[in-house]
């Protein structure tokens, strides 16, 4: 079934156009990576899905129309991990947990820490820890933990590799596609490096200046080597 | 030291604690709007004055008793901050700090008149809930007033900790001063926890009023110089710190305090209740020259 869906969107930066046409769709269950180079329009999706970008078109979540900016979005089941740690430096890690459950209703916020900490053991022993103090890796993985604390249908990642060591961003990677293949969470996921999100993602787009340019199956493009040299470029 | 000046010593200390957690209420309020809009609200005092004067117009012509009228004018200054923040001040958030600073300027004025437009200029009598009662404890008299001031103070500061530290709403205010855009990610409704903010501030501006009324006299202008030892004290803790609002604003009363005890007795003779306010005018120029993020607050870091 389609979860997300995105039909003919373009948005911009004040004058400045960073999505012309982009059309693309995730079903519930996958995990998409959208690669292409800097500029090409990557954060930029990222941003007129959760509504922190002015765009237009058609954005759909199951059917429904996203709408109400930002806070709307998390509401309807859409977690943004945001470029470069989406963490609060001054809160500590419990803290940033409990702000991931902020949108939820229910009182199973705290067996839901225990429940994540499955995949982060140390987040329970250092809860008390200012998130500003964790290295960097830590503070992907807290953004991805906040993350999950929201019970997301869909799960928006920007760039997770960007500053990480080639080591860290695997640890995160096969974290990302456990949750995938285990709890059924669906992933759109941005990614500079295009070898390690075709590795870990089941389809992927490519953008160039604001447009799809390619699409297929993960496999397909890391198995094309003319693909893999003019757009991925490895 | 002889008794008699230990015991004068003590009582100046007592009444600074009573004067510095007033400065220390409005001063929070700074601080709570500062953290969350980035800039100071120049009408805080003479919002605080115009909840003064609820409190008093619910006393004296409307017959209430004390508590009810203080309670009830908490409410209504709560919500009066609230739909300030929506109304006049939600308008120019996204424009520059000047914009902002200008419109707090202008709701100065804009309250003033409207106290005396609607009360008249001259002095009122807003009587103190704990009475003029003194007592003396080994041979310290101390006002009940004061006294009753230092713990509804304090009590104000324990629960407004309490919101902050351990509900769902604290959580949010404080995500919304650290990353508001990181917040509305994760669904906090960042537009309302600003009317929140000034909400709070409101009430704690109305406390620090309706404990300051009966010693200084109800007045239009009873609160222009509380808000000079406010900032003071927000840039003596450090304008981002609620804890350091606090400390700072119970430091400044009793500094001032000690500096006039001590010019009753020989050290620091100069020293005059009229020197009272540029002192603090002072300790905000030192501190902003040599700690400009204060005692409590952390150095500002600018990425280029």
């Amino acid at each position: 079934m389609t979860l997300l869906e995105l039909d003919r969107v373009a948005a911009h930066y004040g004058p400045v156009q960073a999505l012309r046409d982009v059309s693309l769709t995730v079903r519930e269950g996958e995990v998409v990576a959208v690669l292409g180079a800097n500029g090409a329009g990557k954060t930029t999706t990222l941003r007129a899905i959760s509504g922190t970008v002015s765009r237009s078109g058609v954005i759909e979540l199951a059917g429904k129309p996203l709408t109400g900016g930002p806070e709307g979005a998390a509401r309807a089941g859409i977690a943004h991990v945001p470029e470069g740690r989406g963490t609060f430096v001054d809160l500590t890690v419990t803290e940033n947990l409990r702000l991931g459950a902020y949108v939820r209703r229910d009182r199973k916020v705290a067996a839901d820490i225990r429940r994540i900490s499955k995949y982060f053991p140390w987040m329970l022993e250092r809860g008390g820890q200012r998130a500003a103090t964790l290295s960097g890796g830590e503070q992907q993985m807290l953004a991805l933990g906040r993350a999950l604390m929201s019970r997301p249908r869909l799960l928006l990642l920007d760039e997770p590799s960007l500053g990480l060591a080639p080591l860290v961003v695997r640890e995160f990677f096969r974290i990302v596609r456990e949750l995938n293949e285990h709890e059924g969470l669906t992933v759109l996921v941005v990614e500079q490096d295009a070898r390690m999100a075709l590795a870990a993602s089941h389809r992927a787009y490519v953008l160039e200046v604001g447009r799809v340019a390619l699409t297929g199956t993960s496999a397909e493009l890391r198995n094309d080597e003319s693909i893999r040299r003019s757009y991925l470029g490895y | 030291m002889p008794l008699a000046a230990f015991s004068d010593f003590m009582q100046q200390v007592v009444s600074g604690l009573a004067s510095g957690g007033i400065y220390a209420l409005l001063a929070l309020a700074l601080v709570i709007i500062h953290r969350s809009t980035g800039v100071i609200n120049f009408a805080q005092g003479e919002m605080a004055t115009l909840s003064a004067y609820i409190c008093w117009t619910l006393i004296a012509n409307h017959g209430w008793w004390y508590w009810p009228a203080f309670v009830t004018t908490l409410v209504v200054s709560f919500l009066g901050g609230v739909v300030i923040h929506r109304i006049v001040i939600r308008p120019v958030e996204r424009g520059s700090v000047l914009r902002i600073v200008i419109v707090t300027i202008g709701l100065l004025v804009a309250i003033n008149g409207f106290v005396v437009w609607k009360w008249g200029g001259e002095p009122q009598q807003l009587r103190s809930p704990f009475g003029v009662r003194t007592f003396d404890v080994g041979g310290v008299v101390v006002a009940a007033h004061d006294l009753g001031a230092i713990a509804v103070a304090l009590g104000m500061v324990f629960l407004l900790w309490l919101l902050f530290q351990f509900t769902k709403v604290g959580l949010a205010l404080r995500a919304v001063a650290v990353n508001p855009e990181e917040a509305r990610l994760v669904g906090v409704r960042v537009s309302w926890m600003l009317a929140l903010g000034w909400g709070l501030a409101a009430t704690l501006g109305a406390v620090a009023g309706m404990l300051t009324a009966p010693t200084v006299g109800l007045d239009p202008q009873m609160m222009q110089a509380v808000l000079i030892y406010a900032f003071a004290a927000a840039v003596l803790g450090g304008i981002d710190s609620p804890i350091g609002a606090v400390v700072g604003g119970l430091s400044l009363g009793v500094l001032l305090n000690l500096l006039s005890y001590l010019s009753q007795y020989g050290a620091f003779d100069w020293f005059t209740e009229e020197l009272r306010l540029p002192m603090a005018l002072l300790i905000i120029l030192v501190v902003l020259l040599v700690r400009p993020q204060g005692i409590f607050g952390k150095p500002e870091v600018k990425r280029v």
